[in-house]
């Protein structure tokens, strides 16, 4: 039994990214994959989990939304703060597909930036589906088009793009061109229809998932979904494991274990 | 091949291998792959009176092979929306133990009768969180109080009741006396082992609570030790915990008393598949040892060969009187 340990590293570089979203980079010397993860330790504060924005060394990043009180404070650290890292965990993607359709929702892009990144790198096509509430908000835009992967995107407000979600776009896209794969990563509802989607054009979806997590070694059941334990067992999970639980995409636990509906109370 | 069916106190398992209590056993479809994976029972995570969510993160540190730092804090779902889970791990067919925690004998009472209307064959009692207030060892480490939260639990339900009792004092095998005069039918030792680890750049504990419990490969000959202890002073069956992750550790378990043993730790990396792996694992190395069944060796290295016998005898179990509950 080898268990990854910690290591406090300073923040070399904050980037806002979006108004809600920010990337912090620091030195980073594992090997990681696309879609693993770390546990983000701001001390004195929690300890997240959190994909790699940027899975490679030397220089690691995570890219982080607003959301609760911690994410939040991550909003105001700066260069030289100290943070924890610990990891990488998780399955990370199959980068074997020479043809992907990417559906990133919001900060779901944090994760399959660096995933289409790889399979670009490899010669393989990526085309990017790429949603959020407002212009400014559509995280790592830029960065998709700078690799080469054709990029559409859609906002709620129509400020940017196809007005609405992000899910007739992806529909459009996988009606137009033959895909090896869909990876997608956003709210559980937005999966969940990706998948409906490409299931009826036999396309393998692939999806990153989050849920609440503590240990992230495979033994406190705080991020468990069915049978799975997204620590271990995902958090990059194929549709075929997602498709019969009945909690994906309705429910998740809160931290004390409870199930909750998804828009009942804040995760 | 050897016979690893085993009897504790008057619940039949398959196999001596137990999930250990706050591994996996917060959700019923947890509990439910454990049992798929072959353990011969599973404890749920150590359940109280009302929803806690637990210390903030880091609850754990992992320690290399050394083993693991934690402190959960007890996040549990809360008794009343936690039989919904057991109701889920028993469907598939596996014994569950019911873990609590509560600070009072009357407190625990209540709480192990709603626990016990579970459907679940047995209940543990947490009497050794090595780092809650209020709870756990704080009020596990007085063989009074270990006696009369034992007494009003076994006054209160139909059940056998495991106490879970904490290596964190000079003397382990008061504390298991203390259960047995309480009528515990059963010894589960140990509980983690009260830890801490510091981040030197930062200069402050890495887990948020401070002090935590560690478990894992470290904590295997500490467990060993509590468990020969209490082997010579109580007469009831003993559950050995800690640092388990092969057959030959729980060999050796069984050897220094243990009549079951739990696992938790070691199932980080391999998953629940760990237990099928012992088990097969198991049953070849008693087969090669000579030993028939599992239950026939318990306690052996005491060089007493009657002395499990004599120990496991039925007469001498303080049962409950009334009918129990088919599992």
């Amino acid at each position: 039994m080898t268990l990854p340990s910690r290591s406090i590293v300073p923040i070399s570089e904050v980037v806002h990214e979006t108004p809600s979203t920010v990337t912090l980079r620091f030195a980073w010397a594992p090997a990681a994959r696309p879609g693993q993860f770390v546990m983000v330790w701001i001390p004195g504060d929690d300890e997240l989990p959190m994909s790699l924005s940027y899975p490679n060394g030397p220089m690691g990043g995570v890219t982080v939304k607003a959301m609760g009180a911690t994410s939040r404070a991550i909003q105001t650290l700066r260069p030289g703060d100290r943070i924890g890292i610990r990891g990488p965990y998780g399955r990370p993607f199959d980068l074997t597909p020479r043809r992907v359709l990417v559906v990133a929702g919001g900060s779901g892009a944090a994760v399959l930036a660096p995933a289409a990144e790889s399979a670009r790198a490899a010669g393989h096509a990526v085309d990017v589906a790429l949603g959020a509430v407002t212009a400014s908000e559509l995280l790592f835009r830029g960065r998709f088009e700078r690799m080469g992967a054709s990029t559409e995107v859609a906002t709620d407000d129509g400020s940017a793009g196809r007005p609405g979600f992000v899910t007739p776009l992806a529909e459009r896209l996988l009606e137009e061109h033959p895909y090896d794969a869909v990876w997608t990563c956003g709210p559980e509802v937005m999966m969940r229809r990706v998948a409906d989607l490409a299931d009826r054009h036999h396309v393998p979806v692939i999806c990153s998932v989050e849920r609440q997590m503590k240990c992230a070694l495979g033994l406190c059941d705080a991020c468990a979904l069915g049978p799975l334990h997204v620590c271990v067992d995902g958090p990059v999970l194929p549709w075929e494991s997602l498709r019969g639980l009945e909690e994906f995409g309705r429910s998740f636990r809160d931290p004390a274990g409870r199930r909750r509906a998804y828009g009942s109370a804040p995760p | 091949m050897a016979d690893l069916t085993v009897e504790l106190a008057g619940v039949p398992l398959r196999n001596p291998l137990l999930l250990a209590s706050g591994i996996w056993g917060e959700t019923g479809a947890s509990m439910a792959a454990a049992y798929a994976a072959g353990a011969g029972g599973v404890v749920t995570k150590s359940i109280g009176a009302e929803p806690r969510s637990g210390y903030p993160n880091p609850t754990v540190e992992p320690l290399g092979p050394v083993g693991l730092l934690n402190a959960m804090g007890l996040p549990n779902p809360g008794i009343d929306e936690y039989p919904a889970e057991i109701e889920v791990a028993r469907a598939s067919g596996a014994p569950v133990i019911g873990s609590i925690f509560a600070a009072a004998p009357r407190e625990f009472a209540a709480l192990a009768r709603r626990m016990a209307g579970t459907g679940v064959v047995a209940l543990e009692l947490n009497l050794s969180c090595p780092h809650a207030h209020g709870y756990g060892s704080e009020i596990g480490s007085d063989p009074r109080r270990v006696e009369r939260i034992v007494r009003s639990v076994v006054a209160a339900v139909d059940l056998p009741v495991l106490a879970k009792i904490t290596p964190n004092t000079a003397d382990p095998a008061g504390l298991a006396r203390a259960a047995e005069r309480g009528g515990a039918h059963a010894i589960s030792a140990i509980n983690t082992v009260r830890a801490l680890g510091i981040d030197v750049t930062l200069a402050r504990p890495i887990l948020a609570h401070g002090l935590g419990g560690l478990s894992g490969p470290a904590i295997k000959p500490v467990g060993l030790a509590c468990v020969w202890q209490i082997f010579e002073a109580v007469r009831i069956p003993i559950v050995g915990i800690g640092g388990i992750a092969s057959a030959d550790d729980a060999l050796e378990y069984l050897l220094a008393g243990a009549r079951a043993v739990q696992i938790g730790t070691a199932l980080s990396g391999p998953g629940v598949a760990l237990f099928g792996t012992i088990a097969r694992d198991l049953a070849s190395r008693l087969d090669a040892l000579g030993i028939d069944r599992w239950e026939e060796a318990v306690g052996r290295a005491h060089g007493r060969p009657p002395s499990s016998a004599v120990q496991q005898a039925p007469a001498r179990l303080r049962r409950p009187s009334k009918p129990r509950r088919a599992p």
